[in-house]
Formats: structure tokens, sequence, C-alpha cells
């Protein structure tokens, strides 16, 4: 038996804010999350700036701060995504015995989490300490003095990719299915996506399902500035994130923390709470083309578009917006219009599409479920975000971005769309609930 | 409509036993121990001076022409998931478009890889050679760094260590378009792909999945790691074999390792339809999760274990007396090893008393990310075989432990075998298979 999945509470940790409400705020009245990097110094890299989590205080979310403030910052983002979800759909929180009618074996989390941050002084004054120039190697020994005297078991336990969902497990008592995907940019939403499908299939009641992550530190940075993804328009940072503009030069690294409450009708109406969506439909693909570049004819993200719409049972008239995956980077946002040009046909004029990252920037792993939590607003507030810094449209991207102002739009049906380095697609489209 | 039922039909490894399933399969049924002293870096101010090791290789045995240029972008866990799933498509029969030259039988669009991964250690001798332009006054310079030091790493650098890297370069050799799949939860990490790949043909998204995961423990970085956490056995360098006891009252810690496995999962009327043999189904999978705030263990009564192994049973509709054996995570960390012990003991009851109990990382090692799915090769392996061996290093039983560990080799028909394993951080898994019976 299928059960339909209905969506109950929903939290999120961004550089707009730190929840739903403020976020939204922020995308309304045009705000920008960036300025220049503060978490580490930045200042002679080639990208001098970031959209950062500033004055996170958990303690506005949980009682027992202290079982979580260990955590990476991916792992406390979440924790507070997570607390204002699970207020949301009214499931208690921090407590051994439960009153909120879920079964704790029936209840499970699904995250796209990233890893936490290294230890850079660790890591950096060991390689310093045990290279040898004169020798060109490594002397092991040195460099183990340095590194055990250096690092710190916990801090290194709490850097794994797991971790999100232990600290989400020991908050709310989950003891159901648990997994943690990363599949880069795409994770979050291939994670909704997929824990929905748990719920569908009765392997669970309810799914705490979300992302987590950071990679704004001297290495992360430093990866994506080789690969030359990120945009160095240090004179500028808040105009930076420009999804589909002639003069995009790459995205804006954002971190953050972000989930959502998914419940089976059954479960959400025996309790009695607030449905604020329904999640509909999820397609999920593979290139397979190339390590390093998205397939030239978008065949992998067409493919997941089309599996997803066709799971949800709807064809293409019925999608009233689309939350793109727009980066901002060159390829990503012509390859992505060249997709839903592709699947919509002579409607994809029609369909209106923009790109939240122009504002909040890109939360990589918690991207996809930061996005979906816009999607559900659209659709409660019946208003499309808008793709802001948008003023030199890119000539061979004519779809209707939204740009730069907010619209008021009759929303029913939303599809949101994440693409990962290394070609994973996946898209989750979620309804206005109707009995 | 029926429901649709999932059947391996394949499998590839490499491990310390060797660079096949095949030789992996023979030096457990022996009780040989792969583990020894570590020889990738000089461990003389290390602790821990041993692991489990991959035999030498040569990728390009693996990779075909057409990506050999991309070998450059992967680090070593990326290779092991290359080279097991080389093997576990040649052993499936399928052609891939890694046969050059010969028409696919395998439908990329029906396709889906699922792969458990782990972090990944990026190359701390290459990056040295960056840092070294960056100091100033004996120190690290960041602002060096920035203007000169990253410079000089390789563009694409970052790509080498991200773990959607594993299956990303698979899908490419092998032209897999269904979902790609990555999941890094920890030491339970490719059970819980392997149970997702099956779901996935379940519900009929696929009909052919290759699942499992790779991952590399042995480097500076993660053995120093596991030895500040107190997970590694720092106290038998001398005697590696004797190293890792799984429930021996003498446990000291576990022992690292790195290998990859990969299995062929196929909806079972269209293996049989291609002729395929399938060789064990999976008819359960269960997943929980410790909530001891200690992260580094199980919760003492191993109740997510307990949770786990129960959904597996509920899931395939049998008792724990069906079951023929079990393969355990027994990783030789004494807390969890009691833990683990517990909760089997609680979700079995009596059937524990004569159930043989095969814990196998004594010889192979504790790969991480890869466990799970060197365990349920193990066991898709007893079941084809009917045969497994003894389990070395136990002697007297952890406090509490009643699992009837396997002293001797058996041989018998093995219908029912449980695998499960847990990682640090709580989250714990178990998949059921089956044999098949016509």
């Amino acid at each position: 038996m299928k059960h339909r999945v209905v969506i109950t509470g929903m939290g999120i940790v961004c550089p707009l804010g730190h929840d739903v409400p403020t976020m939204w705020d922020g995308l309304m009245t045009g705000k920008s999350g960036t300025d220049y990097t503060t978490i580490f110094d930045a200042s002679t890299f080639p990208t001098q700036f970031d959209a950062e989590v500033k004055n996170y205080d958990l303690s506005r979310f949980i009682k027992n701060v202290a079982l979580h403030s260990k955590g990476n910052r991916g792992s406390q983002f979440v924790v507070g995504a997570a607390a204002q979800a699970c207020r949301q759909a009214s499931i208690e929180i921090e407590t051994a015995s439960p009153a909120d009618g879920i079964d704790r074996r029936r209840m499970g989390i699904y995250l796209g989490a990233g890893e936490g941050a290294v230890n850079s002084d660790a890591f950096f004054s060991a390689l310093v300490d045990g290279w040898q120039a004169d020798k060109n190697n490594m002397d092991w020994s040195r460099w183990a003095k340095t590194a055990s005297s250096k690092i710190n078991a916990v801090q290194e336990l709490e850097q794994e990719p797991n971790m999100p969902a232990a600290h989400i497990a020991v908050l709310t008592g989950a003891r159901g299915v648990s997994r943690t995907c990363l599949t880069a940019c795409a994770a979050s939403t291939q994670a909704v996506g997929e824990a929905m499908m748990l719920v569908r299939h009765g392997k669970a009641d309810v799914i705490i399902a979300g992302g987590a992550h950071s990679m704004i530190h001297p290495l992360g940075v430093t990866g994506f500035n080789r690969l030359t993804a990120l945009s160095t328009r240090n004179d500028s940072p808040q105009t930076a994130s420009r999804p589909f503009s002639a003069s995009r030069d790459g995205f804006v690294l954002g971190e953050g923390g972000a989930a959502v409450i998914l419940e089976s009708l059954e479960s959400a109406k025996k309790r009695g709470v607030k449905i604020l969506a329904e999640v509909i439909g999820f397609g999920s693909s593979s290139d397979a083309f190339r390590v390093t570049d998205m397939h030239e004819d978008a065949r992998g993200a067409i493919q997941a578009l089309q599996s997803a719409i066709r799971d949800a049972g709807l064809t293409v008239n019925d999608i009233d917006y689309i939350s793109t995956h727009g980066t901002s980077t060159s390829e990503n946002d012509s390859i992505e219009t060249k997709a839903i040009k592709t699947v919509f046909g002579s409607r994809a004029h029609q369909v209106p599409c923009s790109s939240p990252k122009s504002q909040f920037g890109h939360l990589i792993g918690a991207t996809g479920c930061a996005e979906l939590i816009t999607c559900i607003m659209a659709i409660l507030e019946n208003t499309l975000p808008p793709t802001m810094n948008l003023n030199d449209p890119d000539p061979q991207l004519d779809l209707d971005y939204v740009p730069n102002k907010p619209r008021k739009a009759k929303v029913d049906t939303a599809i949101n769309e994440s693409f990962g380095f290394g070609g994973q697609n996946n898209v989750v489209i979620i309804r206005r609930f109707t009995k | 409509m029926q429901p649709r039922r999932v059947v391996i039909t394949a499998a590839g490894a490499v491990s310390p036993l060797g660079l096949t399933s095949g030789q992996m399969w023979q030096a457990l049924v022996e009780g040989r121990c792969g583990l020894g002293p570590i020889h990738s870096f000089d461990t003389a101010g290390f602790d821990c001076k041993i692991a489990g090791q991959v035999p030498d290789y040569n990728l390009r045995d693996y990779v075909p022409k057409s990506h050999r240029k991309a070998t450059k972008l992967m680090s070593r866990d990326i290779e092991l998931a290359v080279i097991a799933s080389h093997e576990a498509i040649a052993n499936s029969d399928f052609i891939t478009k890694a046969n050059e030259g010969k028409t696919p039988t395998l439908v990329p669009q029906r396709t889906a890889i699922n792969f458990g991964a782990g972090l990944i250690c990026c190359d701390l001798v290459e990056m040295a050679q960056s840092v070294c332009h960056c100091i100033t006054d004996g120190k690290f310079d960041i602002h060096k760094w920035g203007n000169v030091g990253m410079q000089t790493l390789t563009p694409l650098w970052l790509l080498k260590f991200l773990p959607n890297m594993l299956p990303c370069h698979v899908a490419i050799i092998h032209d897999i378009q269904g979902p790609s799949n990555t999941i890094t939860c920890g030491e339970t990490a490719s059970y819980l792909a392997v149970a997702e790949a099956v779901e996935m043909i379940q519900r009929g998204d696929v009909d052919t999945a290759l699942a499992g995961g790779g991952d590399v423990k042995v480097n500076p970085i993660g053995i120093i790691r596991q030895s500040l956490m107190k997970r590694a056995n720092c106290t038998s360098n001398d005697n590696p074999a004797a190293a890792c006891r799984p429930f021996d009252l003498r446990a000291a810690g576990t022992i690292f390792s790195e290998a990859a496995g990969v299995l062929v999962l196929e909806e079972m009327q269209s293996a049989k339809h291609r002729g395929a043999k399938p060789i064990a189904e999976i008819v359960g999978s269960g997943s929980s999760h410790s909530l001891n705030t200690d992260y580094f263990h199980l919760e003492p009564d191993g109740k997510a274990v307990q949770f786990a192994i129960e959904s597996a049973l509920q899931q395939a509709g049998i008792g724990p007396e069906k079951l023929d054996l079990i393969i355990p995570c027994g990783s030789g960390i004494a807390a969890d090893d009691r833990a683990e012990a517990n909760g089997i003991q609680n979700a079995l009851g009596k059937a524990v008393s004569d159930l043989p109990v095969w814990p196998i990382k004594s010889m192979l090692g504790h790969c991480g990310a890869a466990a799970g799915a060197m365990e349920l090769i193990a066991a898709t392996k007893a079941i084809e075989s009917g045969t497994i061996g003894k389990a070395i290093n136990f002697e007297t039983p952890v406090d509490g432990c009643r699992l009837q560990i396997v002293r001797q080799s058996l041989q018998k028909k093995f219908r029912y075998v449980l695998c499960c394993g847990h990682s640090f951080g709580g989250q714990t898994a178990a998949i059921l298979l089956k044999a098949i019976e016509d």
C-alpha cells in the first residue's frame, strides 16, 4: 500500500536568517546574505566573500545545548532547523517520554550532510613541521608529533558526515531508519526524495529530512577556487550571485541547515497537525558523462525532471513554479535552462523559474532542502521568490526567471531541482495540500 | 501485483585478502588474517603501526581506454571502488560500455548505483608540496596560501576527494544513468546503500543496481584519528594476526583497513529472463539509531542493534529461530562488541543459543564504510558454498556475550543469513539474505 506523504513542519538556519519567517522576509525584501569572509582570513584568496550564518544562537531553539555544542557548524545549524520543524509539527524534542503520538521506532532521519571543517591549524602545521623540502618528502614522525598534539578526538569525530544525524537522533529520540547521503550539491534534495519514498512505501511514519553543510574553511574555498566555480567579484559581494545573467562568474559559497518533517497523511491526520504541503514526486538520475562537466544536452537533468513529473502523475501543464538549481555558474545555468526548455517544450516560457541562491548563496549539501522550503512558502504565500541581480540577462537564457522582484502568483505545484558535481540530478515535486 | 523480489547475481571485492572476491573468500574460509605492518607510510611516530592493506594492483587493468585520463582524478577510495565494480560486472555476465566494441546488455536508464563511502583523506604529500611555499617564520602563512600556494594545486584537486566520486566514476565507466546515491553514514554506509538499492528495485524505479561501498582507512590522518579516539588497537603492533579480537575478553580495539565491495542486484524475474543465476535473495533490511550521548559508542544495551535486526526479520516475515548464521559487526572495540552482543541477544532471544556467529573483521580489519559490503559478500558466498571458516582470535567471550562464535569451520545449508553493522555516531543496520529455492 502506498501512503500519501505530507510536510508538517519546516525549519531553516541560513545566511538570510535563522528561522523560516526571517529567511522569507529576506527573500521578499531583496536582502543578500553575502559579505566579506569572517570565518577565516581569506584576504588573499581569489574569492574573499561568502554567505555566512552569523550570530547564531542554538539556545534559542533547544534547552540542552551542551549535548550539541561540540557539533560541527552544519550539525549545529541542522539541530536548530530540526527543532523549529519539530515544534511546528508538534513533535516533542529533548524528552525521554514524548507524548506526541509518534512511535519513535517509526520515526526516521534522512539528511544530505557534508563533512565538518578540517582543523586547519593542525592540518597545515603538521604539514609544515613534517615536510623535508631538501628531500622532497615527508618525515611522518615529525608530522605525527604535531598532528597528535593539535587534533582533538571529539572534534575529529564531529567532522564525520553522519554526525549531524547523530545529533538529530539524540534531540528527537528517532529510532527508525537513519540515512545520510552526500551527493555534492544535490544531497538534501536526494535525501528528501528518498525519505519521501520510505514514508510512501510504509518504511516509516515520520522522517526528519534535510541538509547540513558548511564548506567555508580554507580547504573548502581552495577546492572551489581551483575549480573556478566561485564568483571572484570581490568589489561587489552582494551582487556576485547573479544566476542567469550574462555577467555571472560563479556561485557564492554559503552554509546552513534545513529540515522538513515528512509524515504519512494518516499519521498527520491522526495527530491533528497542520499540513503545509504534499510531496508528490521524486526523480533521480546520473549523467554518467564526465567527472568535471554536466552532459552537454542536459541528458541527466532531463531524465530526472521527466521521471519526477511521471512519478507525480502530472504533465508539464500542471507545474506552476520551478525553483532552479540556478548556481550562477556559466555551465549550470545554461544547461539547466536547456533541460527546462526540452522538458517543458512550448510551455517553457510560461513557467516562472527563479533562484533563491541569488540571495542566500549556495548552501552545498543543505541547499536542496533550503530551496524546498522556499517552494513551500511560495505555495503558502502565493508569491514567487525572485532571482536577484539579474540586470543583464544572458541572451541565450530567455526563460521567465522572476527577475529582481518577488511576484504574486497562484502556486499550487512547485518543482525543486538540484544537480551535483559528478552528475547526480535530483528533482522533488510538491503540491498544495487538498483532501 | 506480486511484490518485486531482489536477488544478488554477482559480487566483486578488493581487500587486504586479495584483489578478487574469490581470493577474499578463500582466505576467510581458511581463517587467514590479512592484517600486517603498514607499508604505505613510515609509522615510526604512530602509536598504531598495523593495518589491512590491499595488495599491489595495476589500475589500468580495470579501466577502459575511454576513461584512462580520468584515473588522474581518482583517490585510492575511488580506485578500489572501480576495481570491485569491474569484478562484479564481469561476474554478472552483463556487457557494459566498458566492454569496448561489444553491444551492452546493461540498460543505462534502468540501472542504479548506490555506494557507501567515507571521508576521503587528501594526498598529504601532494598538499605539503603546495603548503611548503607558504611558510613565514616557520609557520603556515594563509596569506601566501591564498596568493601563491593554492595555485600550485591541480585545478581539479577537490574532485578527487568528494565521496560521490566513487559511484560517479563507476557510472561513467559502465554507463549507469539511473539514480546514483552515496551514503556517508559512517560504518553502516554500505549496508544502507544496499538496502536503498533494494528499495529502488522493489518500487520499480530500476531493474538492476550496483550497490556496496569503498573506503580507505589506512592513511596517516585516518590512523592517527582512530588512535586518538581510542578505537584503534595500539598494543599489538608486533602481532597483527592476533590484534583484532571481536567479542573476545582480550579485545583492545579494532584494526583499520581498506577495501571495496560491490554487489549486482537484480529484480528476480528480470535476472531469470536474461539467464543469470541468482545466488541469494535479499528479504529484509532494518536500521535504527543509538541515542547514546557519548557519540563514540553504542548504548550499552545495544537497543539500536536490536531494533535494526527486529525490523529486518519483520520485513522478511520470519522468526529468529529460522536463522542459520549471523555475520556481525564485531569490531574488537570492547564497549561496542558488548553492546552489539546485547542487542543481538535481545533481538533473537533463545535462538542465539545454537546460532553460529562468524565475525570476519579479525581477518579483514575494519574497512569503515565498506565493511557492510564485505560482510554481505561473505554471507552470499556462505550461502553459495554451504561453508564458513572458523572465527579467529576468539578465546573467552567478553562480559555478557552469549553468542555462539564459531570455533570450527562449518559445512551446512545456510538458508537465512543475517548481517549487521553499526557506526560511531550511533547508526545501525541489518540485512537478511535467503538462499534461492526452486
